[in-house]
């Protein structure tokens, strides 16, 4: 019960902070020199006074900053985000076409990670006196270590170019009319390349952070009675200092998730993957500022949402957190 | 041979026996062997007590048995026989079945012996899954009637309980609990009341024999206290260097002991020190403290509902100058709040307090600062009250720095404390190079620095071995008559408080229950509590001979 009033405390907390970045987020971008219709006008070729203020006029960017302030947030509240001058489209039927996307890659580019790195660190710390335990850490520091972007290109050089196994780009083969399951299996095929891309640094900082936590908690005496009671090691090691060792995980693994939408320019860029980052990125390059402002909410939004459940999560993993709060 | 022949073999052959028990401690350790040819044995049905001083070995050779000393530590000789085989030299595979079914063991501190993230129910319930033993259902009726024998009030509730909702004293009993769920032939406690205050101290010695007698098993119960021996032994066997001093009945080795070593362990049980009558040096005021209060606030756990806890409840006293007055009290029992409330580190809701005529609890901010030199503060743990990366002079050093000292007079100062507590010319390491006596005196030095009036010293020497207590305690006193210093000590240990005390607070519930001279309180109580807490000290000679006629001694 103490618990359900916390979690509508963090709620209400959670929708005045969304409001203070809407507000921030406005008048930082109005900050930025030249506004939108210099830059189409200039785009069309039309340089004369009576256009341009044609244009502002007609975008609302005549009127004062509060009253454009004004109708931003009123619209927000009614999940109204403007429309993009640029693409002739509302705001957020552009977020909501490229969304799924780049949920799809992020989610599983950060469940794999998550999953592959905790399994990894666990082997690396009860392996760590061996030759194995080095080579999994070794493994790591190199994709620690290693830019995103040349991965990403040397994926695509060795499995698509040379081997032809999976596709080199896009969301899925344009001009087929899959559905279904065929479907699926199309675009689970593209996603391979650019989700293991995307994977591999957290999964390496994962793999790291697992096997620390993990050699830290198998000092603690908890262990030590574990073991007296003649228990198997590796019930132990799942039972008693893997979950332990879980705790740093969760909280480093949440600001992770925030990031998610938003996260992936560089990856969407080389696999011309349809998502936010790309997106974004051509937002920002065209001044679309209500575009821009979008996405920044959204992605506002999740960094908020995630943090939420990293606290519901402790919550449910630790119970003296759910006791203390 | 022996199953034709039971009963007798049972009380003929020793259930386990060490025999030149050799353990080889790391390179760079300060000695080569932890143990060296150490032999005795454990009796089917007795309860042997191992005892020293830390550094002396006495859980090295426990470890051992159970197959888990620390690494880089293992045993290069010697047998260790337990029912036909020499525990060092099967698998660990092999040892691993024997642990938790046929030995059991128990730790030091409750409080971090537990998993946090478990609940009570599911850590002993691991013990009969580790030992393929009972089905679900019978798993967790066996557990609650483990509970019960415990002695655990409400355990329904415990057994869903989390171990931090439960206290130390819970928390012993669900290692217990543990340890006793196969019914092993042998318990090792390693220490395992020495982190509790006097009485839960005396409930476990309790438990522990009771379910000794029930259960017929051995018990070998390493303690650095001859008092808990007294209480408990049938044997004892005492150690130091990783050898043994002397090994004999314990009525016997209390009565009559052979060695000056074990002499001045004897000496040092709580009951045998009785204090000497003595009063203030002066009897100009120097801390008048009236009606203290203070109340915290807390969520409450599993036993105690959420409520308000008053830690504090209008306390009263006054110390007069050159005097040291002892508080005791049980943990819990707000002797802590006081001292920190007395150097301001946590703010009373009500009360004053006057030190030499300056209302203590009115200054705030910049005059606070100013004034807080005055009282300093000596805390229970010397390693973590340092910090680790600064050289201990400059620790030293820095409290008259931040007061206007310039930094090489404080630094030469610095140097000349330390000579003062024992330690000259050390000013240059660090406090890792130290041992936790030698880190208490760094402690001692840094407080004197600022040339207090008053120096509060909570649990001070609870964290060291008796000889070293008695080395500081020393020191505290010398120096007290050297520097005309008055003390507030707090402690839940009546023999440090009898050994240094002019005048004595006993504390309960954040009231004080008692309060007079040293002598009289311990000598003639009034009230019931305080003859509560005297009588749960290990090893009064009453209780030992009453223990010892129902155990009956041959």
């Amino acid at each position: 019960m103490l618990y359900a009033r916390l979690i509508i405390m963090r709620l209400l907390k959670a929708v005045i902070v969304l409001f203070l970045i809407v507000i921030f987020n406005f008048f930082l971008i109005h900050m930025a020199p030249g506004d939108p219709a210099v830059v189409m006008a200039g785009e069309a070729g039309a340089t004369d006074a009576e256009f341009l203020n044609q244009l502002r006029e007609q975008f609302g960017l005549d009127q004062p900053l509060y009253v454009q302030l004004w109708n931003y947030v009123s619209g927000i509240a009614t999940l109204d985000f403007g429309y993009s001058y640029r693409q002739q489209t509302p705001v957020f039927d552009l977020i909501m076409d490229r969304l799924p996307a780049t949920l799809l890659l992020t989610g599983t580019a950060f469940v794999m990670s998550l999953g592959l790195g905790i399994l990894a660190g666990s082997m690396a710390a009860a392996r760590a006196k061996k030759l194995s335990g080095s080579l999994i850490m070794a493994l790591a520091l190199v994709f620690y270590a290693t830019p995103l972007f040349w991965v990403a290109l040397m994926a695509v050089m060795l499995f698509s170019v040379q081997l032809e196994w999976l596709p080199a780009y896009g969301y899925y083969t344009v001009g087929t009319d899959l559905t279904g399951f065929a479907l699926v299996l199309d675009i689970g095929q593209h996603l391979i390349l650019p989700a293991t891309t995307l994977a591999l640094f957290s999964m390496a900082v994962y793999t790291r952070m697992t096997r620390t936590s993990m050699l830290e908690a198998s000092q603690q005496d908890y262990v030590k009675t574990a073991r007296a009671k003649g228990l198997a090691p590796g019930v132990i090691q799942r039972r008693h200092i893997l979950r332990n060792a879980l705790l740093p995980i969760i909280t480093l693994a949440g600001l992770q998730a925030g990031q998610m939408v938003g996260g992936a320019i560089l990856t969407e860029t080389v696999f011309a993957w349809p998502g936010i980052g790309r997106l974004m990125f051509e937002a920002l390059m065209q001044r679309d500022y209500n575009l821009l402002l979008g996405i920044f909410f959204f992605s506002a939004a999740l960094v908020i949402a995630f943090n939420i459940i990293t606290d519901l999560v402790y919550g449910l993993v630790d119970p003296r957190i759910k006791e203390s709060s | 041979m022996n199953k034709g022949n039971h009963v007798t073999s049972t009380t003929d052959t020793p259930l386990l026996s060490l025999q030149d028990l050799t353990i080889a401690l790391p390179k760079g350790a300060d000695r080569a062997y932890a143990v060296e040819n150490l032999s005795y044995d454990v009796l089917r049905g007795e309860i042997l007590c191992v005892v020293g001083e830390s550094g002396s070995g006495k859980s090295m050779a426990a470890n051992a048995i159970m197959g888990l000393l620390p690494e880089g530590v293992r045993p290069v000789g010697g047998k260790a026989m337990f029912a036909g085989q020499d525990l060092l030299s099967i698998t660990e595979k092999q040892h691993r079945k024997l642990r938790g079914l046929r030995i059991g063991m128990i730790f030091q501190e409750p409080m971090t012996a537990l998993n946090p993230l478990m609940r009570v129910g599911a850590q002993i319930n691991e013990v009969f899954e580790a030992h393929s033993q009972l089905n679900r259902a019978e798993r967790g009726a066996k557990a609650l009637e483990l509970l019960k024998e415990v002695g655990l009030p409400d355990p329904e509730k415990a057994i869903r309980a989390y171990p931090f909702q439960l206290s130390g004293g819970q928390r012993q009993r669900v290692m217990i609990a543990m340890a006793l769920a196969l019914e092993p032939e042998l318990l090792i406690a390693d220490e395992p009341t020495t982190a509790l205050d006097v009485t839960t101290q005396a409930q476990i010695l309790d438990l522990i024999i009771d379910l000794q007698k029930r259960h017929g098993m051995a018990v070998m119960f390493i303690t650095h206290d001859f008092g808990v021996v007294a209480e408990i032994a049938t044997r004892v066997c005492v150690m130091r260097h990783g050898q043994i001093i002397e090994l004999g009945q314990a009525k016997e080795v209390l009565a009559n002991p052979q060695h000056e070593y074990t002499r001045s362990l004897i000496e040092a049980i709580p009951s045998n020190i009785v204090p000497e009558a003595r009063g203030a040096e002066t009897d100009t005021l120097l801390l008048d403290v009236k009606g203290l209060n203070k109340v915290f606030r807390s969520n409450g756990g599993l036993f105690k509902p959420a409520r308000e806890v008053r830690a504090l409840d209008d306390v009263s006293f006054s110390l007069a100058k050159g005097e040291t007055i002892g508080i005791v009290g049980e943990s819990g029992s707000g002797k802590s709040t006081l001292g920190r409330c007395i150097v301001r580190l946590e703010t009373p809701d009500s009360g004053t307090m006057s030190l030499s005529g300056t209302d203590f609890m009115q200054l705030n901010g910049e005059s606070l600062r100013r004034q807080r030199k005055r009282v300093q503060m000596i805390f229970q743990d010397p390693y973590a009250s340092l910090n680790p990366r600064t050289r201990v002079g400059m620790a030293i050093a820095q409290g008259p720095i931040a007061n206007g000292v310039p930094k090489q007079k404080a630094l030469v100062q610095a140097d000349d404390l330390l000579e003062l507590v024992g330690l000259a010319n050390t000013a240059n390491r660090f406090p890792h190079e130290f041992s936790g006596g030698q880190r208490q005196r760094i402690g001692i030095a840094r407080a004197l620095a600022l040339e207090p009036e008053l120096i509060v010293a909570d649990e001070a020497v609870s964290a060291l071995d008796v000889s070293i207590q008695a080395q500081i305690l020393k020191l505290l006193e010398d120096l007290k008559q050297k520097l005309s210093l008055s003390l507030l000590f707090i402690t839940h240990d009546l023999r440090v408080a009898a050994q240094i005390c002019d005048h004595i607070i006993v504390m309960q519930h954040g009231c004080i229950v008692e309060q007079g001279p040293a002598r009289d309180v311990f000598l003639a109580p009034q009230q019931a509590y305080t003859r509560q807490l005297l009588e749960a000290i290990p090893g009064r000679p009453e209780a030992t001979e009453a223990a010892s006629r129902q155990r009956g001694y041959k």
